[in-house]
């Protein structure tokens, strides 16, 4: 018994029991007490924060003046220098050179024909590497061109191609002035959390204020997305070149700048490319909210056809979105593992034989596509469409399953569900702050307890208390589900590689794959509620739990393992007793980007219509409400920011036990 | 061009120190449903066959103010009284977004149901009849209550008070987009399942399913402010919902600009027939919005030609 009860245990069980009787009796206690400020934080304490960032951000943009020009000046020359490479790819792709409006528009020259785009994609698959991922790119955009999806995807492909030079170059800097200047990184630490936590839609108003309507606001709001995993993986990656190299560059009488381009980048590339490849990924992820503000493309053929409940027609662009992320993915990742190859002899055409193909096809596409029209644009008559199969396919579904789907889903709802709900809302908000500082304290440190104790203050003063604990209930309960699920697939798809690869294809797949696109037809068969919300969350959500699974058995050394199997492990100890702890590091990782996306996916589950923060910030987007927004916006990020440290803290003390 | 050299033409002999107008294009916005895509494209094509240029920029429904304010946009074409009432009165409040009037089309909305539900509940469409069979249109969650799909709830509408006030023993449950709501909807209809739900009209929803909006006792405006008005004595929304006009709104400076533009986006009428079956067109038998556009333009030559000035 003394063994049993340490003083962890006492500490975890008794905060645990505290909270459970507060939250099971609040209601009886106000009653009792006649304090209503138990379970209602008072209106006339609440901080008036939404109205003061509203009037701030007012002031910013109609008044703000630094003293030569004003504020909207300077975001609207930024918007027009963003706008004109934009353009420039536009006509390149889409819609061609051409002077003029209206009637008096001459056309310069047309835009690359779909045979010289695919040509091109194939081109950059055979330099990045091999014939197979010259087959498997332009495969890719031969599927754009034979669905239907080509003048969408060009849209969307022209605007990746903008946000991803401007992310990875950008990244790059602010991730190597951070390496330098010791203050500008623990500036920059906090600004980065929040440009990854706080929601999209929270700042998509003072951005459309500042950078006018259409393209270029997309343009903005998707490298503010994008760039945080690219600065921060410089940071990384700029910090861990040996101190050889550096010092070799030194004995070489290198300048600083030199060392830093000639010396510390080139090594560390491959990691850097590590960050392009997620600026990519998270550049498609936003191509549906970028298209809410006017990048159209891919994006806009998913919600105009969710909009017409044409089911089809919503997979086949949301499909064509993961296409593109597949080939841009696969390209970006053989460049990174690119060796230099020397240039083979013999003239001009011999040394480059990729660019001059390219070249000559581009011009015959150019001329002979004045004449066959078929190869300028593709032709309607020979697209493909699956739309019918879906729709049938979900009737036929919705009409047989309908009542077993039911039957699970009244289950899980009452069983797990709404007894989470009802014990995280019971909460009192004054011993919920006291609760979140004890675990964070308890767990790394008193400034995390500290940190914690405030951030969720903030959130009680905004008066959005209630909301929050919907927020933590909703995704508690679908990072549960996706551990529950997801570790043991990726435990599978870690001992078993012909598994893994279909199975880690298909969470690639799911987290490219607009989350909007599968929301409908879950609504269709769990009708609108918490339980569609969930399911939505934990099929985005499940991704990283399965992949960090799967790297983290990989990377067990090998000597442990065979130490396990000397000493006579069966296969299931090996599991177990050796993989599993020594993976935990891994796992803990993965459960805190579970819950990092679980938070993400909030502000999509919204429009399904779940009453937490993700409902707030979409209500104030739809009001225009731009301080509402915000401080909805910076709610959530909080409760990411304390999951984060919590969670890394946990990590951090069970690599130390293990002596990593 | 024909047209703007004459309308400058009568324009520079009336008074020489207009000049012509602008050739910037005016910009109108597209949303994501279809008969604003319509209305859009009708309005774009009857101003380019005018003489102007006109450029189409996809925004959000809501987020779009933003940019008329600035005048970054110039031309909403299809703002609902039911959804847009806050956004349009704080943008008219700043005086740089101007209402061109109305578009002709009439927004109705109301709780409505499939005809097959008739069956089950005798007496609809008239709201009473709800008294007696509102168990019909529970699901496992609400039992024994209804279970009624409301809109989003930035679209108000006073369910939850009209639940209350009419005294119906039925659960309100919010969507949060309208997609959720017709997924609901098609999928329920697919299986026959009771629903009771937030439709609108002009919309493809309510040509694509049989069905009938619930006749509630006539809205007044009395009956929303006046709680001794209506069935119950003792409370306001004791009534059904409004109508409400769809407007057309600018960028304040349009009229300098392109002043004729603007006569034409003033005069632009539809009635919600012409708009209900070309609606149903473009979603329900899959012709393009150019399509159908290109066709009721060719039909009605007289009306679209009137809305120009010449």
């Amino acid at each position: 018994m003394g063994r049993w009860l340490t003083s962890g245990r006492v500490f975890w069980l008794g905060l645990f029991a505290v909270t459970w009787l507060l939250s099971q009796y609040s209601f009886q206690l106000y009653k009792a007490l006649d304090a209503r400020w138990i379970i209602r934080y008072p209106k006339k304490w609440q901080l008036p924060l939404e109205d003061s960032i509203s009037a701030f951000l007012n002031w910013l943009v109609e008044t703000a003046n630094f003293y030569f020009f004003t504020f909207r000046e300077l975001t609207r020359a930024i918007a027009a220098l963003l706008e004109a490479p934009y353009q420039f790819l536009r006509n390149l792709l889409i819609e061609g050179f051409t002077t003029g409006y209206g009637d008096s528009a001459v056309q310069l020259a047309p835009s690359l024909g779909w045979v010289a785009v695919v040509v091109c994609a194939i081109a950059i698959g055979h330099y990045a590497r091999n014939w197979a991922l010259a087959a498997l790119v332009g495969a890719c955009f031969l599927y754009l061109a034979i669905f239907g999806q080509w003048h969408s995807a060009m849209i969307t492909l022209a605007s990746v191609l903008i946000a991803v030079p401007i992310g990875a170059v950008g990244g790059l800097f602010l991730g190597i002035a951070a390496y330098r200047v010791p203050w500008f990184n623990r500036l920059l630490q906090p600004v980065l959390d929040l440009m990854q936590t706080v929601p999209v839609f929270a700042y998509l108003v003072p951005i459309l204020i500042l950078f006018g309507f259409g393209p270029v606001a997309a343009l903005v709001a998707t490298v503010v997305y994008a760039m945080p995993p690219m600065v921060r993986i410089t940071i990384l990656s700029l910090r861990s070149v040996p101190e050889e190299i550096q010092e070799a560059g030194r004995m070489a009488g290198c300048t600083r700048r030199q060392i830093m381009w000639k010396v510390l980048v080139p090594s560390a590339t491959p990691s850097l490319m590590v960050g392009v490849n997620q600026v990519i990924m998270l550049s498609l992820n936003m191509v549906i909210i970028a298209s809410m503000i006017g990048a159209g493309g891919l994006g806009f053929d998913v919600l105009a056809s969710l909009r017409r409940l044409d089911i089809g027609a919503g997979i086949e662009a949301g499909l064509a979105i993961v296409v593109m992320a597949i080939a841009l993915d696969r390209a970006s990742q053989a460049f990174a593992e690119r060796s230099q190859r020397s240039l083979p002899d013999g003239n001009l055409l011999q040394r480059h034989p990729w660019s001059s193909t390219v070249l000559l096809v581009i011009l015959a596409n150019l001329v002979l596509g004045h004449f066959i029209p078929a190869l300028q644009t593709y032709p309607d008559a020979m697209t493909l469409t699956t739309g019918p199969f879906w729709s049938d396919a979900m009737e036929w579904i919705n009409v047989n399953f309908f009542d077993t789907f039911e039957a699970v889903k009244v289950v899980v709802l009452q069983g797990l569900l709404l007894p989470v709900k009802k014990f995280f809302s019971g909460i009192p908000w004054a011993w919920g702050i006291i609760a979140t500082g004890l675990i964070s304290w308890r767990i790394g440190g008193w400034k995390l307890g500290v940190m914690a104790a405030l951030m969720m203050a903030f959130i009680a003063a905004s008066g959005l208390w209630g909301k929050a604990m919907v927020t933590i209930y909703l995704c508690g309960v679908s990072v549960l589900i996706a551990t529950v699920i997801g570790i043991p697939l990726g435990i599978w798809a870690a001992e078993k590689p012909a598994a893994g690869r279909v199975i880690l294809g298909l969470m690639d797949t799911l987290q490219t794959l607009p989350s909007f696109v599968y929301l409908i037809p879950v609504v269709m068969l769990f009708r609108v509620g918490d339980f569609s919300a969930m399911i939505a969350v934990v099929l985005y959500a499940l991704a990283p739990a399965v992949r960090y699974a799967a790297h983290g058995l990989r990377d067990v050394p090998e000597q442990m393992i065979e130490a396990g199997v000397m000493s006579g492990c069966t296969k299931r100890q090996l599991l177990w007793r050796v993989k599993l702890p020594l993976a935990t590091p891994q796992l803990l990782l993965g459960l805190n980007q579970t819950i990092m996306l679980a938070i993400s996916m909030l502000v999509i589950t919204a429009l399904v219509g779940t009453r937490d923060l993700g409902q707030e910030v979409y209500i104030a987007l739809t009001k225009a409400n731009a301080g509402q927004g915000i401080v909805a916006g910076l709610s959530v990020a909080f409760i990411a920011i304390v999951a984060d440290r919590i969670v890394n803290a946990l990590a951090e003390g069970q690599r130390r036990r293990l002596g990593l | 061009m024909k047209y703007i050299s004459v309308a400058a033409a009568a324009f520079l002999a009336a008074s020489p120190a207009l000049a012509q107008e602008s050739a910037d294009p005016i910009k109108l916005t597209l949303h994501d449903w279809s008969g604003q895509l319509i209305t859009t494209t009708l309005m774009g094509e009857v101003l380019e066959e005018a003489g102007y240029n006109v450029e189409y920029v996809q925004a959000d429904y809501i987020a779009q103010f933003a940019g008329l304010k600035t005048g970054d946009l110039h031309v909403a074409m299809e703002l609902w009284e039911t959804t847009a009432r806050e956004a349009m009165d704080e943008a008219f409040a700043t005086g740089n977004v101007v209402n061109l009037g109305e578009t002709g089309m009439m927004a109705i909305e109301e709780w409505w149901y499939p005809s097959y539900m008739e069956e089950r509940c005798p007496g609809l469409p008239n709201w009473e009849a709800l008294k007696d069979c509102a168990e019909e249109f529970a699901t496992a969650e609400t039992a024994p209550m209804g279970r009624y799909l409301g809109g989003p709830v930035t679209w108000g509408g006073f369910d939850d008070e009209r639940v209350e006030a009419l005294e119906l023993d039925f659960e309100v449950v919010h969507a949060g987009t309208d997609a959720a709501l017709f997924a609901e909807l098609e999928a329920a209809y697919q299986r026959k399942d009771p629903i009771m739900l937030w439709l609108y009209s002009p919309h493809w929803a309510p040509a694509k399913f049989e069905g009938s909006y619930v006749e509630f006792p006539p809205y007044s405006p009395e009956c929303y402010n006046d709680p001794s008005v209506g069935v119950n004595p003792d409370a306001a929304y004791d009534c059904g919902k409004p109508t409400g006009p769809i407007w057309k709104a600018a960028w304040a400076g349009l009229g300098e600009k392109w002043p004729n533009a603007e006569t034409a986006i003033k005069n632009f009428k539809i009635s919600n027939e012409d708009m209900g079956a070309m609606v149903a067109d473009v979603d329900l038998n899959g012709k393009s919005v150019e399509e159908v556009v290109a066709a009721w333009m060719s039909e009605n030559k007289d009306a679209w030609s009137s809305w120009i000035v010449k």
